[in-house]
């Protein structure tokens, strides 16, 4: 009898199939609304589709080019290529491509479009903070996003709401054509003030997608090294890092937190819900429990 | 890795194959035709999980083990794996399967399979060199290894055992997942 102590989080599946499910209404309505509302707005679906799979196809190339990341063989990187070949061995993959890129800023990412066509990125300042099984943690969550197949889903979820901002910053042009013929005038208003809401909530749900997946993928990271610790003080290393360098200019945030009713306002929770990642005490909640799981007795 | 496995986000772990390896001592008695030497050595390689489920498994393993007079050494390499090696006398082929598939299922049951990487079959091979029969847990596989010095392995050597054990055991077709596995014990 195999038993596996591999175990899904069925809350997590449920949340994620919730929005996808609600990515999809909002797909089907937006797209019915705009071949009710104008035939015009083909030539836009045309456009941003086409975009969004160019950038799905060559996701792998793009994202290492503007990382400035670039591709190591074997001899150039020994030591990293190895731990990857042992987890692809262990987790039955195909083995991306190993791309490095040369900045202090400690990050990781996984691109491409399938499992067959990805590639796996670190950057020379993640080696240098991190020690061997911290990093493997990190890799083994990178590798996790490429069997999950995340540049695909994130493609197809986020290409709606890149049709909807297309519509709302460009549609003015477009309508405006249409208005010289006296037709089209007010339907394009609620067009565009359809797109605008669309654009939002596709927004929403694609940044809540993003943060699901990176908790799945942190999960299934953890289950394949064993180790869920090492993975959490990876985390920790780097948020504290990555925290600690600003990216926002020092004048323009000060400017505009003298508009802002600090107290009235919870910053934080708006900030959790249009951020990419989960916050870092979800994460490292989430990898206890998994470690706290290994441990158990079968 | 299914269509709904993708949109949910969850990978399922592969499972591992353990029965292969009593293919071994078939393969053993073609290579012992073509010159190569059994030594007795072998050895399971696996990811060590934190906790004290683990650690339980690991001791009641090399219990297990060590009632039948086998030497059992544990060792952790530079990559965070551990080798459980086990010694029988040179001859015994099929005494070093039986221990090894022990340790492997004492770790399945306990819900570690995932954790299995790969295990080993050591020989010698005709020129004195050591030969190790490497067996994927995850594709089923098995492929040869032979290191030359501490990064060079003689692939000649290799693709030739290719040829001999091809009938007896299932080798790996995807050269790219021949992996070089440097320093691991009896070579």
């Amino acid at each position: 009898m195999a038993r596996t102590r591999f175990r899904g989080d069925s809350g997590l599946t449920l949340r994620m199939g919730g929005v996808s499910l609600g990515l999809g209404a909002l797909y089907v309505a937006f797209g019915a609304f705009l071949i009710y509302a104008s035939g015009s707005a083909v030539m836009g679906i045309v456009i941003v589709l086409a975009m969004s799979w160019g950038q799905w196809y060559f996701s792998d190339s793009l994202a290492l080019k503007s990382m400035g990341a670039r591709e190591v063989s074997p001899e150039q990187a020994p030591e990293l290529h190895a731990m990857i070949d042992r987890l692809c061995a262990l987790a039955d993959m195909k083995k991306p491509r190993v791309a490095v890129s040369v900045t202090d800023m400690p990050n990781a990412f996984a691109t491409g479009r399938s499992p067959n066509h990805s590639s796996v990125c670190v950057t020379t300042g993640i080696m240098q903070r991190l020690d061997a099984d911290e990093l493997e943690g990190v890799l083994a969550h990178e590798l996790a996003h490429v069997a999950n197949r995340d540049v695909t889903v994130m493609t197809v979820a986020s290409s709606l709401g890149l049709l909807a901002g297309f519509i709302t910053r460009w549609g003015m042009y477009l309508g405006g054509g249409r208005d010289r013929n006296g037709n089209g005038g007010p339907a394009f208003l609620v067009v565009f003030l359809v797109s605008m809401v669309v654009y939002f909530v596709s927004f929403l749900l694609t940044r809540s997608l993003s943060r699901y997946r990176e908790l799945s993928a942190d999960r299934s990271g953890a289950y394949l090294t064993g180790r869920p610790s090492k993975l959490s003080s990876a985390l920790v290393k780097i948020s504290g890092d990555m925290a600690r360098i600003p990216n926002r200019d020092l004048r323009e945030g000060q400017a505009i937190s003298a508009f802002f009713f600090a107290p009235a306002l919870n910053r934080e929770s708006v900030g959790a819900l249009f951020s990419t990642h989960p916050p870092l005490q979800q994460r490292l909640d989430q990898l206890a429990r998994v470690s706290a799981e290994l441990s158990e007795p079968l | 890795m299914g269509f709904w496995d993708s949109i949910l986000g969850r990978s399922t772990p592969p499972k591992a194959d353990l029965d292969a390896l009593f293919a071994v001592p078939q393969a053993a008695l073609s290579l012992q035709t073509e010159g190569f030497a059994p030594t007795g050595q072998g050895a399971v390689c696996y990811r060590s999980g934190e906790g004290g489920a683990f650690a339980t498994v690991e001791q009641q393993a090399e219990q297990l083990i060590a009632t039948d007079g086998s030497q059992v050494a544990r060792t952790d390499d530079t990559y965070g794996f551990r080798w459980f090696s086990v010694t029988k006398p040179p001859g015994d082929v099929s005494g070093l399967v039986t221990d090894l598939h022990a340790v492997n299922s004492s770790l399945r049951d306990a819900g570690f399979d995932q954790a299995l990487l790969c295990s080993t079959v050591v020989f010698t091979a005709p020129e004195g060199r050591r030969m190790a029969l490497v067996y994927l847990y995850k594709r089923g596989t098995f492929y040869p290894f032979v290191p030359l010095d501490a990064t060079h392995r003689d692939n000649a050597l290799e693709l030739q055992v290719r040829g001999i054990v091809d009938a007896d055991i299932t080798v790996e077709q995807d050269l790219s997942r021949w992996l070089a596995i440097w320093g691991a014990p009896g070579l």
